[in-house]
């Protein structure tokens, strides 16, 4: 659907050259909503836009739906940015037009008719539950209306392929929860190909299905979310997946498990279908020890459940490596260093 | 020497249709020709849609050149152009050439600077639903900016009313001629009162106006 080719791009400024996008090569597939993060400056916005030639690679290609968009002529582009709808952080609504206008205005510049085009508004103002609205101005709208605006628009032309930049980072939490439900339902609905960037883990857990992770204009790993998740190589992945599910408690809090004559802690990460089966419990009765829960949480990711335990146990000490060895087999376990970090 | 009211009355009353009719003139010649070069200067800039360094340098050059000479000067100092292209250097026609040049630089300016105030974030959505830079101008820039837009031509508009009565003094008609006649070469105050009166009213009346007409626009 949306490939990038080693996707390159440069900015010459008056004193040196950026890096924006580096030798980027990722390939986002029909139906997937997908997401890009990382921290402010990391490229994402300008690797964005390159799939509908706001930039202009400076190497490398972007193919949309099989094509070289970088060959296109000016006339063929304004014809592929139609099949791609594009929504920003700050809305980039029309102030001198209503929010029917809004809507409306992809519509009109394809020349559609005059009563396709009300016809097309009223349905769009339906889907996103604004159309009570339809006459009000931009500024009269709270900001997560003024998205669901911006949304209505982008698929007011039926796109193939919708591109978010920072949809959400404007929004309180509440409508920012909305607003990816809205961005669901656009996905599971119409079939719409989701590419977003966005520096928040918890967007990427809520509603994406891949994911890559950008840091100084390159691609660190991608992958499916729950991969990706589960078992991040980059720390700044592990950064990031700690900013929405801490999976460790507090380090004065470790602190004081050890001085209290704690034992040997291990961290247990089960994934999937073992995730619901009493695997603990089972192996640790058979060795005849005995285990506790310090800390740990399981929660669903992409309908999976995974969960992360950290674990101490009590028994004779062969016993306790038995059923670590044992456990290994089934899950991942690794001794947690308690006075580190 | 004593004002004969009966006279003067019917005088003043054309001389004010002369002035409204020289702004009025000026300002819709003006507008279209400043609208145009100020869209050109914006859409010419650095990064913009049809950025075109030569054009916007020679547009900034010329603009530069003209906008610093007093009117008074440059009212005079178009003067052959203006007997080879009206054919007479008196009159209202006569008067509304230099304006209209004048005023167009002036309003070439006020439309670019409320131009780079559209936020550009709007200008990329609409490339990004594949707008071409024609209708980027004509569905966007302009609408976007008329708000302000009306209130800056009503700031033209009052300095037009102020160019009008300066090219009145040179025989321009309007109530700019009839203050020089009567009030300055006659020494009759009370003609004086009357004509800055109209002139004061002709000012409020624009600022009414415009600024009715902007409310209409502005969205902000
Ligand atoms: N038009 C430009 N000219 C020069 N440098 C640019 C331009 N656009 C972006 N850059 C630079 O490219 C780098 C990447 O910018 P980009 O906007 O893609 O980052 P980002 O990941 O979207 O950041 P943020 O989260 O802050 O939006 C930055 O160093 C930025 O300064
Ligand atoms: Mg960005």
């Amino acid at each position: 659907m949306i490939e990038f080719l080693k996707a390159t791009k440069s900015f010459r400024t008056a004193k040196r050259e950026v890096h924006a996008v580096q030798d980027v090569s990722l390939t986002i597939e029909q139906g997937d909503i997908y997401g890009i993060i990382g921290f402010s400056g990391a490229g994402k916005s300008t690797l964005l836009r390159l799939v509908n030639l706001l930039e202009k690679p400076t190497a490398g290609s972007v193919k949309v739906q099989g094509t070289d968009i970088t060959t296109l002529s000016p006339k063929e582009l304004r014809k592929l940015r139609r099949r791609i709808g594009m929504i920003f952080q700050n809305f980039n609504l029309f102030t001198s037009r209503t929010v029917a206008g809004n809507v409306g205005y992809p519509l009109k510049l394809a020349g559609t008719s005059r009563q396709e085009v009300q016809r097309r508004v009223a349905e769009l103002l339906q889907f996103v539950g604004l159309s009570d609205k339809a006459n009000d101005y931009p500024e009269q709208l709270s900001g997560g209306q003024k998205q669901r605006v911006g949304i209505a628009r982008a698929l007011a032309t039926s796109p193939d392929i919708l591109i978010c930049d920072e949809a959400t980072s404007a929004l309180d939490p509440e409508t920012t929860s909305d607003i990816l439900r809205l961005l669901k339902k656009v996905n599971a609905e119409f079939g719409i190909t989701i590419l977003l960037i966005t520096h928040e883990m918890h967007v990427i857990q809520t509603i994406c299905n891949k994911v890559a992770i950008m840091e100084n204009g390159k691609v660190l790993e991608n992958g499916s979310v729950f991969d990706t998740f589960t078992n991040p190589q980059h720390e700044t992945t592990q950064n990031f997946i700690q900013s929405v599910q801490q999976d460790r408690p507090s380090s004065t809090l470790l602190e004081k498990w050890r001085s209290n004559g704690g034992t040997k802690l291990y961290r247990i990460v089960f994934k999937g279908e073992i995730a619901g089966a009493p695997l603990l419990s089972r192996i640790t009765r058979k060795h005849g020890t005995d285990f506790n829960i310090v800390y740990g949480t399981v929660r669903e990711l992409q309908e999976q459940l995974y969960g992360n335990l950290l674990v101490s146990f009590d028994g004779p000490e062969l016993a306790i490596q038995q059923v670590i060895s044992e456990l290994s087999e089934l899950t991942e376990i690794k001794e947690v260093q308690t006075d580190a970090s | 020497m004593q004002v004969d009211w009966q006279t003067f009355w019917p005088r003043i009353v054309e001389a004010t249709g002369e002035t409204i009719f020289m702004v009025i003139a000026t300002l819709i010649l003006g507008s279209i020709l400043g609208i145009s070069i100020g869209l050109l200067l914006f859409v010419t800039r650095k990064g913009n849609i049809l950025e075109n360094k030569l054009v916007s340098m020679l547009l900034n050059l010329l603009i530069n050149f003209i906008r610093p000479i007093p009117f008074i000067i440059f009212l005079v100092a178009i003067s052959p152009l203006t007997r080879t292209l009206i054919g007479t250097t008196i009159g209202t026609w006569a008067a509304v050439f230099p304006m209209t040049i004048a005023a167009s630089f002036g309003i070439a300016r006020v439309v670019e600077n409320n131009l780079i105030s559209i936020d550009p974030g709007v200008i990329e959505a609409a490339k990004a639903m594949g707008a071409s830079p024609f209708q980027i101008i004509f569905t966007v820039l302009i609408p976007e900016a008329l708000g302000p837009l009306i209130l800056g031509l009503t700031f033209v508009t009052v300095g037009l009313i102020d160019f009008s009565a300066m090219a009145g003094t040179v025989g321009g008609g309007g109530l700019g001629h009839v203050a020089m006649t009567y009030g300055y070469q006659r020494f009759d105050g009370s003609v004086m009162i009357v004509t800055v009166v109209l002139l004061i009213l002709l000012v409020q009346l624009a600022q009414w106006l415009g600024n009715t007409l902007s409310r209409k626009f502005l969205r902000r």
